[in-house]
């Protein structure tokens, strides 16, 4: 049993504005039978642009019927412009929240929305501005889709995009490519952060700048935090991204060192100076 | 509000006189069955009297009853005790609608060194024999066939797929759950080799299934333990449960007759009505070779969990095969391998009775709904304008 709030059980049980619309001034259409849900959403818009009347047909399940109910109501009285900032989320929220699993819902309702204003505007509106390439065949969502809902709902697992567009929730033979399009979505993000706040951007470090680098972060950061301990630590070699160290003191005979290499050695050679480097243990 | 169950094949309510056989094993005679004592070796003497119970549902040797948690243990500790005991054989064939017990389970195997033949069905979800012949190979370890299905109900004929399997050399399993307590069976003239068979499915609680192994079968056991079961299911007997499903069997076997007659004519009044009364719908499997008690129903251009919402609102319980309810996106896997268009795969409701449902509910749900039917067909965009 879904756990519904109980404003989506009451647009469900009593929806608002089903029906038709005669010679609507906007129509947008998305979903289809073979999805399990669609929704036909219908606009009467005055001249200045302002939504008169909203109404709409669903096939689908309770929160489909539902958040199209909300939507209705809440682009009631609002000029087109103000209704194309409606996202998904404030669907949801209207709703007081729907069911993680539920979240597609919400966003069939934004794209009815946004293929209705794009229809008023005398544009197409077979694919919302969509020209990817199908990445889910099962429900056929591009690239450019998945990327977007990444972006705009923070996701960071298939669960989560399967959750908002259906995605990967078929044969699941995607996954790989969607796994792929989150980590480059927050590949990039995490770029943009980098330059954003001034920072360097990612550049290849020569041999000579590696090592003085990562000899300056152990003198200056790593050997404070392990001498705090009574340890110690020596660099013996760099190889490539391979950073060769000893440890000395208490460090040497403690079983915990292990952990201390990846979580702080590891840790702050990658922060500091490359994030490639990998720290390995030698007996010297 | 009453509640109507007509859920069935999920699970049934525990018999009244199940649940009075089992009250003593909990508080009153709580010994182990393993004990030296006579204290724990009364409980040993009512679990051999619960094991001739299950056997005799069966027509099976009480010897040859393996008592489980659940069915899915059954289905896992048939198919992978037969694949540990024929370590040479590594072919195994199904098909595709069975319950994911085995389906799962099959999937598993795939991705794990098997090789596995997925045998597809009708549009009536029948089998065709001659595929499952040309499937059976040299090294079919076990082939496993459910008896019957639970979203349709469909029974397939699990003993001439016996004589196929028998011919080739091979082994048979059957998951058995729903098709037990609901028609008769007779292991002593069959060609099954091992069965599955679960407690809740037929008024004994949940928590307790168990595995009919023949006489013979080379099984290695799953849980791997104590000397219970003899040897064949390591852990302390869940003795409530035990008696439970000992006492639901032996009523089971009185009620068979019930089962065919009174259930089967309330099944197909309930089907036949609401077809009568709710436009383009249709029946999804064979209508002769069937459980009595199920009816899978597919309303086109509605979607099931909108239907079982409003029906939740009249107190009536049932299931869906549509995306929504699944838990995933995708529908039932058994409408889909049937061929059900997307029209009405989306729109699927099963009711399941049992012996406890009276011709009352029955005309009640006859009633409810075709009413819930047109109501979100006024909200779908699709259909009659």
């Amino acid at each position: 049993m879904w756990d519904y709030s109980e404003k989506v059980k009451d647009h469900f049980f009593h929806p608002r504005n089903v029906g038709d619309i005669e010679n609507p001034d906007a129509v947008g259409e998305v979903g289809s039978l073979a999805c399990g849900d669609a929704l036909k959403l219908m606009l009467k818009v005055d001249k200045s642009k302002r939504i008169v009347d909203a109404k709409f047909k669903t096939f689908g399940c309770g929160s489909a019927i539902a958040s199209a109910s909300a939507l209705t109501e809440m682009v009631r009285g609002k000029t087109l412009d103000e209704a194309a900032m409606i996202t998904d989320n404030d669907i949801a929220a209207y709703l007081d929240g729907l069911p993680e699993q539920k979240m597609h819902c919400s966003v069939m309702g934004r794209e009815a929305l946004e293929a209705a204003i794009a229809n008023y505007k005398g544009l197409t509106i077979e694919k919302p501005v969509d020209e990817g390439i199908i990445v889910c065949k099962c429900f056929g969502v591009t690239d450019n889709k998945i990327a977007h809902e990444v972006r705009e709902h923070k996701l960071t697992t298939i669960e989560q995009v399967t959750n908002f567009c259906k995605a990967g929730g078929g044969c699941r033979s995607c996954h790989p490519q969607i796994q792929a399009i989150i980590d480059e979505v927050w590949q990039k993000e995490k770029e943009k952060a980098l330059v954003g706040k001034g920072a360097m951007p990612v550049k290849k470090l020569t041999n000579i700048q590696k090592i003085m680098m990562t000899q300056e972060t152990i003198e200056r950061v790593i050997r404070p935090i392990l001498q705090a301990d009574g340890g110690d630590i020596e660099l013996i070699d760099i190889d490539g991204d391979r950073v060769m160290v000893s440890f000395r003191g208490s460090c040497a005979a403690c079983s915990g060192s292990k952990v201390t290499l990846k979580s702080t050695v590891e840790a702050k050679l990658r922060e500091l100076v490359a994030d490639s480097l990998i720290v390995e243990e030698v007996t010297a | 509000m009453k509640v109507v169950y007509t859920d069935n094949n999920a699970t049934t309510r525990v018999a009244p006189e199940v649940t009075e056989a089992m009250m003593p094993y909990f508080a009153e005679y709580y010994g182990n069955p393993s004990s030296m004592h006579s204290f724990g070796g009364q409980v040993a003497k009512k679990i051999d009297v619960a094991r001739q119970q299950v056997a005799g549902i069966l027509g099976a040797d009480p010897s040859e009853i393996v008592f489980t948690s659940c069915g899915t243990e059954s289905d896992n500790a048939a198919i992978l005790g037969i694949l540990r005991a024929n370590p040479h054989k590594r072919h195994i064939v199904t098909s595709r609608v069975e319950h994911p017990a085995v389906y799962n389970l099959c999937k598993y195997l795939a991705q794990n060194g098997y090789h596995v033949t997925e045998l597809g069905v009708d549009s009536q979800g029948m089998l065709n024999l001659n595929e499952l012949s040309d499937a059976v190979r040299e090294d079919t370890a076990i082939v496993s066939i459910m008896y019957a299905n639970n979203e349709t109900g469909v029974i397939f004929p699990i003993e001439e797929i016996g004589v196929i399997v028998k011919q080739k050399g091979s082994i048979l399993h059957t998951d058995a759950v729903q098709a037990v307590g609901k028609i008769p069976l007779n292991l002593a003239m069959s060609t099954i080799d091992l069965l599955t068979l679960s407690g809740h499915k037929l008024h004994a609680p949940k928590g307790i299934g168990a595995l009919f192994i023949r006489k013979g079968t080379a099984c290695t056991p799953f849980i791997i333990g104590g000397h219970q079961e003899k040897n064949r299911r390591g852990g302390t007997e869940n003795v409530p449960a035990i008696v439970g499903l000992g006492k639901a069997c032996e009523l089971a076997k009185a009620y068979m007759s019930d089962e065919q007659t009174r259930v089967k004519q309330a099944r197909d009044k309930l089907e036949s009505e609401i077809l009568k009364r709710a436009p383009d719908a249709r029946v999804n499997g064979h209508k002769i070779n069937r459980l009595p008690n199920t009816t899978n129903i597919s309303f086109e251009f509605v979607e099931g969990e909108a239907i079982l919402l409003l029906m939740n609102e009249k107190g009536i319980c049932a299931s869906s095969g549509s995306a929504c309810t699944s838990g995933s996106l995708e529908p039932s896997h058994v409408l889909r391998a049937m061929g059900v268009p997307f029209t009405a795969v989306h729109g699927s409701i099963r009711l399941s009775l049992s012996r406890y449902n009276t011709m009352e509910e029955v005309d009640y749900i006859i009633e409810q709904i075709p009413p819930i039917i047109k109501r979100l067909r006024e909200i779908s965009p699709y259909g009659k304008k």
